[in-house]
């Protein structure tokens, strides 16, 4: 092989490793990951916790604006600390989780892109699937990845962590979830905090 | 018998008062889990952390304090007079 061909080959398999998306599991059996719900109505305020996380996202550090995947988080895992509200919740008049175990979304594409050394941030805009009903939503999401700090969490562990913050509101109405309860009691907005860390092994 | 009902009345709503006021003056519902959020030191991502704990709200309150008031009213129910005999 000529010199200047080899040179080439060198350099296009350098690019072609670096630029390698990675993926990112973000299903977590420590229960960091989480989702916390609020409800903030005139006459009750619903707090609530879910931990159920999954899901797996195609991450290029390089290109971040090119991320791909889907996080889903299981119904069933939502919690309120009232037994009786959260079997309501649960139940066939709100969430439905035994028709609907997954709240999903999915990303379709990212913009506004900004990035600071390993802090990214951008607007989200993917398909939104909860109570069986899909919307597109765009969601605000703050990333942060930490290269070769797998080990900290997994010990002997080589890999990335990818750590994930977004805040956003959706409407209960808007997916079918028992609208005609009285909003003065249940709030029609639900506001939606997700905190999810992704790991890349090696 | 107006005498205990009148006791139960009294010592139920003491009972539910106190406990409802040592267990944390939950103005809220009554829960059976409390979450607290603690900090991931690697990824500093705030999770919920929830143990099993009883916390009595106002409705659990309420329900006694109620039963106390129907206590209370029974004992002032008037017994039935036996009909004069002739």
């Amino acid at each position: 092989m000529r010199l200047h061909s080899k040179i080439l080959f060198a350099l296009a398999t350098a690019t072609a490793l670096s630029a390698a998306p990675l993926s990112f599991d973000f299903k977590d059996p420590k229960g960091v990951n989480n989702a916390v719900f609020k409800l903030d109505a005139p006459l009750e305020a619903i707090n609530g916790t879910a931990n159920g996380v999954s899901g797996t996202l195609s991450f290029d550090p390089e290109n971040p604006s090119k991320t791909t995947g889907s996080i889903v988080v299981g119904t069933g895992s939502l919690h309120v600390a009232n037994p009786m509200m959260k079997d309501h919740m649960l139940g066939a008049q709100w969430l439905d989780a035994a028709a609907h175990p997954e709240i999903r979304f999915e990303i379709a594409r990212i913009g506004a892109v900004k990035a600071d050394g390993g802090n990214f941030s951008g607007e989200v805009t993917g398909k939104f699937t909860l109570h069986g009903v899909t919307k597109e939503i765009t969601v605000p999401v703050k990333a942060t990845y930490l290269k070769d700090k797998l080990g900290m969490r997994v010990p002997n562990q080589k890999g990335d962590l990818l750590v994930l913050r977004s805040t956003f509101t959706v409407k209960r109405s808007d997916y079918g979830i028992n609208p005609g309860a009285p909003q003065d009691k249940v709030s029609d907005e639900i506001e939606i905090t997700l905190s999810l860390a992704g790991a890349s092994p090696r | 018998m107006k005498t205990l009902l009148r006791r139960l009345s009294v010592i139920l709503a003491l009972a539910a008062s106190v406990t409802w006021l040592a267990l944390g003056r939950n103005t809220g519902w009554t829960k059976t889990s409390v979450t607290t959020m603690k900090t991931d030191p690697v990824t500093t991502l705030e999770y919920p952390v929830t143990e099993k704990r009883f916390v009595p709200g106002v409705d659990l309150l309420g329900l006694c304090l109620a039963g106390a008031g129907v206590l209370a009213g029974l004992s002032l129910l008037r017994p039935r007079t036996p009909a004069a005999r002739p």
